[in-house]
């Protein structure tokens, strides 16, 4: 994944102008090592060492299908969260926005029993719009994102809780299993994929496709150029033109839009939602792009490094179980190695800048 | 006294502009003004920019000239006055639209991202793209190759325009940012106390730029508060004091010395400088020395008017 962040080296007849006396002590592997997701990339290839030592099973292909899905239900919010982080932005209500895209398809559909297709476009239409109202107060007010996130969080927390009581009578939201579209959008949105007799959830591949477009999005577009800038520094980007409210609302909208596809993942892996879910995840999609790399402060991070982020998660959370530890340990195992990716990090940023 | 002020009136009656021709500023303000509720920014300035000339705009901290660039361009707008770009009355509603005119500024706090590469920060906002529709790409190799030459014609020699460009040197962003604006097009460039942070050397370099845009045909606005550094580069001197014009001089009609005394508003400056130079100092160090008294005048000034 990393050769899509690398440029192939100029060829030597243009390379006139740029060789340089100065130039010659980067060797390809500084340049290596310069990247934002370096840290997690090591912490990664520890992890994976480690466990493939302490259990004989974590190494068989189904175990690695399954550390692939917990990895992908994560790494689909991180690709949204670490681009709006490399924006300069948190999205705190990332959590339980998941859960309200689902619970918006299922609930509309089974009251008004429509084609669940009508529910699943309301949802996205859902999605995008909290993305849309979390950009936009933060715009308006020039509050941080923290407070007007955290706000959106606990009003959809309650929103989650309070209208599905109100529609279907229960913590949980009614089974739409046997209405109409439920096959059609089980097949797309929560289906398996068998290659090579072992069986892959789809969600891994929409994972991985989603890192791809969003590195090409970030290292290769305009927009790309322009998430850096505003969270790199806004005032700067704002007088060389670079439309920044429509860039961070934007976003937003892209958390807004993961968080679509990853509840309507969660709605047709089963046939309901339970209303209370989703509240903390937000920190495990922050967690991810931090450890992949991604500045607090914004300007600095990639969509790679998310990835890498929430693959260490998934190895992480599957791999204790498959080393037959107890998984309360799972949480003390996060936090460390969240502590150990972030310090790697910076030590090698630091290393790499002296150079 | 004896400097001769502008008459804005008879500026270019014998003059034309070196580029268009016609007698018509490239930019020029009359009597231009500018109120933040009961307080006033900015009251009555009258100034004209054409290419290939430089406007220097003098003036203590708080004197006005962030608000006077501010809405040439287009971050603020004037409540008073006219702003005409080549004879056309203009008010700007936003950066945008100011640079559309033509008119870049080369800010104060440099309007560079820090952790972006060179070549990123160089095409931030107006960056090339190949391919078509949603497959629309940045030209990466070719921005690279375009920042790299530009800059080598600016006489900037760069390791790499891939490293962040907060590991350049003040006085090598600054040049980043003016060579940027050359290139984008610029008619009118403003600089905002582009030497202020900087030492001797650096500000040599930087005034080596700025008579590099002036050659290169463009009107150039140099903000700054130090007259030894406005004087050997400027073409015409506006000077400032709490929001009102104190002064508008052409070079042949004004000194350093005069420039000096009316921004420091004393004389002892002038007469410590003359008694240095009886001294009998190396004249560069003479020159520097002036430069240093001109700066620790500026500071007395600014700690007096806020104990005033």
């Amino acid at each position: 994944m990393a050769s899509t962040t690398t440029l192939p080296p100029a060829p030597a007849s243009k390379s006139g102008s740029r060789s340089d006396e100065r130039m010659g002590r980067r060797s390809p592997f500084q340049k290596l090592l310069g990247r934002p997701e370096v840290g997690a990339l090591v912490g990664a290839v520890v992890l994976f060492i480690f466990f493939s030592l302490v259990s004989s099973t974590f190494l068989t292909p189904s175990a690695f299908s399954t550390v692939l899905y917990g990895s992908s239900t994560i790494g689909i919010m991180a690709v949204g969260v670490a681009l709006l982080m490399i924006g300069g932005e948190f999205d705190l209500s990332a959590g339980v926005a998941v859960i309200s895209s689902a619970l918006t398809a299922s609930l509309f559909s089974w009251y008004f029993s429509t084609n669940i297709w009508v529910g699943v476009v309301l949802a996205l239409g859902v999605s995008l719009g909290i993305g849309f109202i979390n950009g936009y107060i933060l715009i308006k007010t020039k509050l941080p994102s923290f407070i007007v996130t955290l706000a959106t969080f606990l009003m959809l927390t309650g929103l989650n809780l309070a209208l599905t009581r109100a529609v279907g009578g229960s913590v949980s939201s009614p089974s739409i299993a046997t209405m109409d579209g439920f096959a059609s959008a089980r097949a797309i949105f929560a289906s398996s994929i068998n290659i090579a007799g072992i069986e892959f959830k789809n969600t891994i591949f929409i994972w991985i496709i989603l890192v791809a477009v969003a590195s090409w999005i970030l290292l290769r577009t305009k927009v790309g150029n322009w998430i850096f800038a505003v969270g790199g520094d806004a005032n700067a980007a704002r007088a060389v033109g670079v439309p920044v409210t429509k860039t961070k609302i934007g976003l937003f909208m892209a958390v807004g839009f993961c968080g679509w596809i990853l509840g309507m993942h969660n709605l047709f892996a089963f046939d309901a939602v339970q209303s209370g879910e989703g509240v903390g995840n937000e920190f495990l999609y922050i967690i991810a792009a931090v450890i992949g790399g991604c500045l607090l402060t914004g300007g600095y991070g990639s969509a790679v490094g998310g990835a890498i982020g929430a693959f260490i998660f998934g190895m992480a959370n599957k791999g204790i179980v498959y080393a037959q530890w107890n998984p309360d340990w799972f949480k003390f195992f996060l936090g460390l190695m969240l502590l150990l990716a972030t310090i790697v990090n910076l030590i090698v940023k630091r290393r790499a800048e002296l150079k | 006294m004896n400097a001769k002020q502008i008459d804005q009136q008879t500026l270019l009656k014998d003059e034309k502009d070196p580029l268009t021709h016609t007698p018509v500023h490239l930019l020029s303000l009359d009597g231009v003004g500018k109120h933040y509720g009961n307080i006033i920014a900015l009251r009555d300035v009258t100034m004209a920019v054409d290419n290939g000339r430089v406007t220097c705009v003098l003036g203590d901290n708080g004197a006005g000239k962030s608000t006077l660039i501010k809405i040439i361009a287009g971050l603020h707008q004037h409540d008073e006055g006219v702003l005409h770009i080549m004879g056309t009355e203009r008010k700007f509603s936003s950066p945008r639209d100011a640079l559309d005119a033509g008119i870049a500024t080369v800010y104060q706090d440099l309007a560079v991202v820090p952790l972006m590469p060179i070549w990123r920060n160089f095409f931030l906002g107006s960056e090339l793209t190949t391919g078509w529709g949603p497959f629309k790409s940045m030209d990466v190799q070719k921005m690279k190759d375009i920042t790299l030459a530009e800059l080598a014609a600016m006489g900037i020699d760069l390791r790499d325009v891939e490293q962040p460009i907060g590991q350049l040197s003040g006085g090598e962003r600054q040049c980043v940012a003016i060579a940027r604006a050359v290139y984008f097009g610029a008619k009118v460039l403003i600089l905002d106390e582009p030497t202020a942070a900087l030492g001797v050397k650096q500000s040599g370099v930087v005034l080596r730029y700025i008579l590099q845009a002036r050659d290169r045909g463009l009107g150039v606005i140099f903000i700054t508060h130090n007259p030894h550094h406005a004087f050997p580069v400027g073409d015409r001197f506006l000077l400032l004091k709490r929001g009102k014009s104190i002064g508008y001089y052409d070079k042949k009609d004004v000194t350093l010395e005069e420039l000096t005394a009316q921004m420091a508003g004393g004389a002892e400056l002038a007469e410590l400088a003359h008694e240095l130079a009886e001294l009998g100092g190396h004249s560069d160090v003479v020159q520097e020395v002036q430069a240093e008294v001109a700066e620790v005048a500026e500071v007395a000034g600014v700690s007096s008017q806020r104990q005033g």
